[in-house]
């Protein structure tokens, strides 16, 4: 994953509430195998209509997108997370998040960011005509004006993020600890595992 | 024990903790992970690219369900028909190549155990109480009715999890969703769980897992728990609960990865240690009073757009909340849909009786006893009944329900996804209604510009009949 420390640039000032997945990403681009080229289809029902703010040449590439309470709310389509990503979205403002979306934002290095409603409503304003930036170091969304919004975040996403880790080759290195559990249950649970000859066992390949 | 009463949730928490951070995140050991078509591919592919292997493939079941069409499999011959849509074709034959390149075991689209991995879960006894599972696909939810600790995961966990058999997670706050009372005539699971997510709205249970507890929980059959389950993140809470009792038991014992012999006898002492404890606290609680529970649907685009039945379609100038009072307006407007009217006399042209919240033999049993003896109406353009899976196909098949359905003019369909979501050939035209048994009513859900109104299965079946929203009651006369 690219390590992001600030995110710079135009915003959407679009502000929309509870944006659901299939808002974000229509049911029918999910038929992909690959995590590219989603963008194409992000946002397909608000594109449909005149004077959007995606359609909008002022934002054009922007690199984020501020939004209302409860954006990704919805199903667990991670390809949400990838057709911003793949549209050059790279934080998300809003006063709340789904917990799947920013999970899955902060797994594809998209950085979800809560204020709370006035600071949307302020940057939402500011957005029309300047850009605005998301600083990890410094916790803060600051606009070329006064403003200046601190948030808070997981220390552990936001290490993840500022370095780029990827998540499962640090999970790995905790083997034995794994390894270590699952002895236990094969002890004091175990038909949970398959040598219980209950769960599924491999397939006949 | 002197220690401290814990609820259900925290004692499977406590149970599945493999490291504990300081910053309280915790390692979550995985005991079941179920994998479909369209959130597996790019898992599969990060697996293979970074070289590493599927950690448990015996605690990982394979089956697909969202892109598969519903019509006939297999021709006169018992050769598989090909799949028209090539991105669909594409995802099941990464699915069909990955599983066993992986080890993990795979039930086939011909394969009579095949369905919704919803349905098939439990139905197969791999859902079991007390256990953690996931799946990449936010109505994992559902399986919670077993007392199992089960919630949608991305494809980046997925992948995760397929690597390491664990999650990085942080233990969720606790919300006691309590219904007291008894459900009146024609009243059932599907209400309960429109009535909780009207109650709560689409973010009231975010950051929650919600425990369902109080007599109409206790009283309601295994699958009308799974009903309610499956749609606790409709309400914003990516886990409900339901304490296992001897009901659970009795529906897991015999299924094919239950456990069997002294294992059963060892689990079911487990389970029966999980419910809640006396004096354990929530978070937070709601009750609801079965007595103001009425055969209920939506008339928006969100699933917390509840109303009864015998309701009108609501002023937007009604709602309090500016925001909302927009929303609604949208809503409206997409919904082609006029304050005030009668929720009664809406038209509808499509009914939908499937999906992952009402395909089990209790919501066709339930269905079919609407449709006895009955037509759809002329208004009617397409009625479709998707059983679950495979299994609960034979089952209806063998109870003759499938010639209720087709004597009164549906299709019955081979088990899937189907209509639930606008990802296979079965859609809701542009513009046209559904009285759908799914659990999603979002802008274009069932197909672009599909206006959808979630239902139970006996009110999907008295649409049918009359052609509009209809209360099952009159129909049924009572
Ligand atoms: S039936 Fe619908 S909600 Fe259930 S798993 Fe399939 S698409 Fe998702």
């Amino acid at each position: 994953m690219e390590p992001v420390t600030r995110v710079e640039g135009r915003a959407y000032p679009w502000g929309a509430k509870n944006i659901d997945t299939d808002i974000i990403i229509p049911a029918r681009w999910l038929k992909t195998t690959t995590r590219e080229g989603l963008g194409q289809g992000a946002f397909e029902s608000v594109r449909a209509e005149p004077g959007n703010v995606f359609d909008d040449p002022r934002y054009a590439g922007a690199p984020v997108l501020i939004a209302g309470e409860n954006f990704g709310c919805g199903s667990s389509r991670e390809h949400a997370a990838w057709a911003l990503g793949d549209m050059g979205v790279k934080a998300v403002i809003a006063p709340s998040f789904s917990d799947i979306f920013s999970g899955n934002a902060f797994k594809n290095g998209i950085v979800a960011v809560v204020l709370p409603q006035e600071a949307i409503d302020r940057l939402v304003e500011v957005a029309r005509d300047n850009p605005v930036t998301v600083d990890l170091e410094t916790m803060t969304v600051t606009t070329p004006f006064q403003d200046r919004f601190t948030f808070a975040m997981d220390p552990f996403r936001r290490d993840c993020l500022m370095q780029g880790l990827d998540e499962i080759g640090m999970t790995l290195a905790r083997d034995q600890a794994i390894g270590g559990y699952e002895a236990n249950v094969a002890q004091g649970r175990p038909w949970l595992s398959a040598a219980a000859g209950n769960a599924p066992g491999r397939a006949a390949a | 024990m002197a220690s401290r009463p814990l609820t259900l949730y925290e004692k499977i928490w406590a149970d599945h903790v493999v490291e504990r951070r300081d910053d309280g995140t915790c390692l979550i050991y995985i005991d079941r992970h179920l994998v479909h078509e369209v959130t597996s591919p790019q898992a599969f592919a990060g697996l293979r690219a970074a070289g590493r292997p599927v950690r448990r493939p015996d605690l990982t079941l394979a089956v697909p369900d969202h892109n598969l069409p519903t019509t006939a499999r297999l021709d006169a011959e018992g050769n598989r028909l090909p799949i028209a849509d090539p991105a669909g074709a594409s995802q099941l034959a990464a699915l069909e190549r990955n599983a066993p390149e992986f080890g993990i075991r795979y039930i086939d689209a011909v394969a009579a155990e095949q369905g919704i991995v919803h349905v098939v879960g439990p139905e197969q006894g791999f859902t079991l109480p007390g256990t953690t599972l996931v799946c990449g696909d936010s109505h994992t939810s559902a399986h919670g009715a077993l007392g199992a600790l089960a919630f949608g995961i991305g494809t980046s966990e997925v992948e995760h999890v397929l690597a390491t058999q664990t999650l990085l997670l942080q233990q969720s706050k606790t919300m006691e969703v309590r219904i007291e009372g008894t459900l009146g005539f024609g009243v059932g699971p599907k209400d309960v769980a429109l009535a909780i997510v009207g109650r709560l709205g689409a973010a009231g249970g975010t950051g929650y897992v919600l425990e369902y507890t109080g007599s109409v929980i206790r009283d309601m059959s295994v699958e009308g728990r799974l009903t309610v389950a499956n749609m606790s993140i409709e309400a914003g809470a990516r886990s409900g609960l339901i304490a296992p009792d001897d009901k659970t038991f009795a529906y897991l014992q015999g299924r094919p990865m239950a456990p069997k012999g002294a294992d059963w006898d060892r689990a079911v002492a487990y389970w029966r240690s999980l419910a809640t404890d006396p004096g354990a606290t929530y978070d937070a609680t709601i009750v609801i009073d079965a007595a103001d529970i009425s055969p209920s649907l939506t008339w928006g685009t969100s699933p917390e757009d509840v109303v009864a039945i015998t309701d009108v379609v609501p002023d937007p100038d009604s709602f309090a909340d500016p925001a909302k009072r927009t929303a609604a307006r949208k809503s409206l407007d997409y919904m082609g849909l006029e304050p005030g009217t009668r929720m009664q006399e809406i038209p509808v042209e499509n009914i939908f009786i499937g999906s992952c919240t009402n395909s089990r033999i209790e919501d066709l049993r339930a269905a079919a006893e609407v449709l006895r003896g009955r037509r759809i109406a002329d208004g009617v353009r397409q009625a479709l009944v998707v059983p679950g899976s495979g299994l609960v196909k034979r089952q209806a098949e063998a109870e003759g329900l499938d010639r209720v359905f087709t004597d009164a003019g549906f299709e019955w369909r081979e088990p899937g996804c189907s209509m639930c979501l606008g990802m296979n050939p079965d859609r809701v035209p542009a513009g046209e209604r559904c009285a759908s048994t799914s659990n999603r009513n979002f802008v274009g859900r069932q197909g672009p510009g599909a206006r959808t109104h979630l239902v139970s299965p006996v009110m999907a079946a008295a649409a049918a009949v009359t052609g509009r929203l209809t209360d099952v009651r009159s129909l049924m006369g009572k």
